[in-house]
């Protein structure tokens, strides 16, 4: 029996659908109640919900042997997993957004809100940028337009909010959507099962 | 410490020393110059120092390899052969942890003999914690080989290698084009010798670094080792690791609890001559399997009254003891813990209880 960790919310659903369609259904996920685990013996898959960013963790520590996370928090906490598959849905970017007109020059520090601290450094280190972070955990488009800061590093979907807000993406920094994770140690043992899950995946794509 | 942990670790330390390996003690701490010289061979650059008595700064020890080369002699017509149990200091999510570590090194004149030898001791080691292991091993001298071929350097160099540990074929794809079928292919093939050396063929031909894999992993198989897999996402860090690298999992274990290689290019940093290899074990990763185990083997519960018989109870806990039951004597209304069995004394019997 394979433990399944999917996100919470709109993504999860879609992600499950795809796993349904791969060949690994179970109607109750969808259904309104209390349980946490839902199991569909046949097709050797336990699934549960937690929430998006707890994915990785789940999957790094063994309670779930594979699962769903986006590229952002694969990129923000780096964990130790392995990264099987694209699954082509939930794309976005992580972008660097503000005000043009406010962008700080060359050699000058930029102060960055943002919920990604390390995608938010490794990006300024590699263009060789000072940078001040700002570490928010929701509402980041407000920072500029109060002047908490310069700018923002945030996932950008349609651009609609920033764009409402006189907000533009000023720099983009890598291409987010979500990805099949799993773990290095049920990988070793139980390698057929996952295999049989990220095939059918990959073709269902 | 728990026992089963304090009897591994006394297992493996005589395991090691009936291969001719010495044990090898060292201080607790070392100067902070020498892991700041080395903190990219470091598996986290946070390390706890503190001032000598004589203004120096020093650290306590965040790993064991470093003090060995730097309190070596180079051996380079001779082979050193020393194995640890040391206690090193890692940050952990809540602040410094003291970590145990086990694990061995051989150093100086290390030729093909003394690599078999070392990852025959890995196997060993595995099996010694009793359950189903896998030890995967890589070439770094391989991966090398095609990372070079394919002209990749710098950045994009590191990149692509962490994706080939993270067995990550799309970012593989992505950072290559769709002309990086032989590294794809590198990741797909892992598994049992047999049935991955031959796709090894088709890319690597006749490198000596397969030859000597194969030589390998052939001799592992003749001398009994089942449990090995060729598997290309063991990367370490290629400024220190130069030829074989290698990681064991045990069943029931989230993360891989033994991690080794040959690090001749760490050595040179050092100013050694000389080659080494070695590997390390964590033996408090096991902690959660063992107490997983404990729920588990408990044959019998023995039920007792306020102020039974000590004479009798001590006999029953015997009695149940020489049949071979693991057993728990316990007052009655105690809360019970998983058991195939529960035996209640009354007087001087001991009866099955409901």
């Amino acid at each position: 029996m394979l433990n399944v960790a999917l996100p919470k919310g709109r993504l999860g659903e879609t992600v499950y659908e795809l796993f349904a369609k791969a060949g690994f259904p179970c109607p109750a996920l969808l259904e309104k109640s209390r349980k946490l685990t839902f199991e569909n013996r046949e097709a050797g898959v336990r699934y549960f919900w937690v929430k998006p960013s707890d994915v990785a963790v789940y999957v790094a520590r063994g309670a779930a042997d594979i699962g769903v996370a986006g590229k952002d928090i694969l990129l923000e906490y780096a964990p130790d997993v392995y990264e099987l598959a694209d699954l082509e849905v939930g794309a976005c970017r992580m972008a660097v957004a503000g005000f043009p007109d406010r962008y700080p020059p060359m050699g000058q520090t930029v102060h960055v809100a943002t919920k990604f601290p390390n995608i938010a450094k490794t990006y300024y280190a590699s263009q060789g940028r000072d940078i001040d972070i700002i570490h928010l955990n929701g509402s980041i488009e407000i920072a500029p337009i109060l002047g908490l800061s310069d700018v923002i590093v945030d996932i950008v979907e349609t651009g609609k909010t920033l764009k409402e807000n006189g907000l533009e993406v000023l720099e983009e920094i890598v291409p987010i959507s979500a990805r099949l994770i799993a773990n290095k140690a049920s990988y070793k043992f139980k390698r057929e099962a996952i295999e049989k899950i990220t095939d059918s995946l990959e073709r269902g794509k | 410490m728990n026992t089963r942990i304090e009897q591994l670790t006394q297992v493996l330390g005589e395991l090691y020393g009936s291969y001719g390996y010495r044990p090898y003690t060292m201080s607790k701490f070392e100067e902070y110059g020498l892991y700041l010289r080395n903190k990219d061979f470091l598996i986290s650059d946070r390390i706890l120092t503190f001032t000598d008595t004589d203004g120096k700064l020093m650290a306590l020890k965040p790993d064991v390899t470093l003090s060995i080369i730097k309190n070596t002699r180079p051996t380079a017509n001779a082979v050193e052969k020393m194995f640890y149990r040391e206690n090193v200091y890692r940050p952990g999510n809540a602040g410094f942890r003291e970590i145990l570590q086990v694990g061995l090194e051989c150093m100086g004149a290390v030729d093909d003999y003394c690599i078999l030898e070392v990852l025959l001791l890995a196997v060993k080691s595995l099996r010694a914690i009793g359950r189903s292991s896998v030890l995967d091993i890589s070439h770094m001298g391989l991966l090398s080989l095609l990372l070079d071929r394919y002209g990749l350097e710098g950045e994009t160099r590191r990149q692509v290698t962490e994706a080939i540990g993270g067995k990550n074929l799309h970012t593989i794809r992505a950072l290559c084009g769709e002309g990086a079928e032989d590294l794809c292919q590198l990741v797909r093939l892992s598994g049992k010798p047999s049935q991955v050396l031959p796709g090894l063929k088709n890319i690597f031909g006749t490198a000596p670094q397969l030859v000597q894999l194969q030589k390998l992993v052939a001799a592992l198989e003749k001398a009994g080792c089942d449990g090995i897999n060729i598997d290309f996402s063991v990367v370490n860090d290629m400024r220190y690791y130069n030829g074989i690298v290698f990681r064991g999992f045990v069943e029931g274990v989230p993360t891989g609890v033994l991690s080794g290689g040959q690090y001749d290019a760490m050595m040179a940093n050092m100013g050694r001559p000389d080659k080494a290899i070695g590997f390390a074990i964590y033996p408090e990763l096991l902690e959660r399997l063992e107490t997983a185990t404990q729920k588990t083997v408990m044959d019998a519960v023995l039920l007792y009254a306020p102020g039974a018989d000590l004479t009798a109870l001590c006999a029953a806990v015997e009695a149940l003891a020489e049949k071979g039951m693991t057993v728990k004597a316990l007052p009655e209304g105690s809360q019970l813990p998983e058991c195939r069995a529960v035996y209640k004394l009354e007087g001087n019997e001991v009866k099955e209880y409901a």
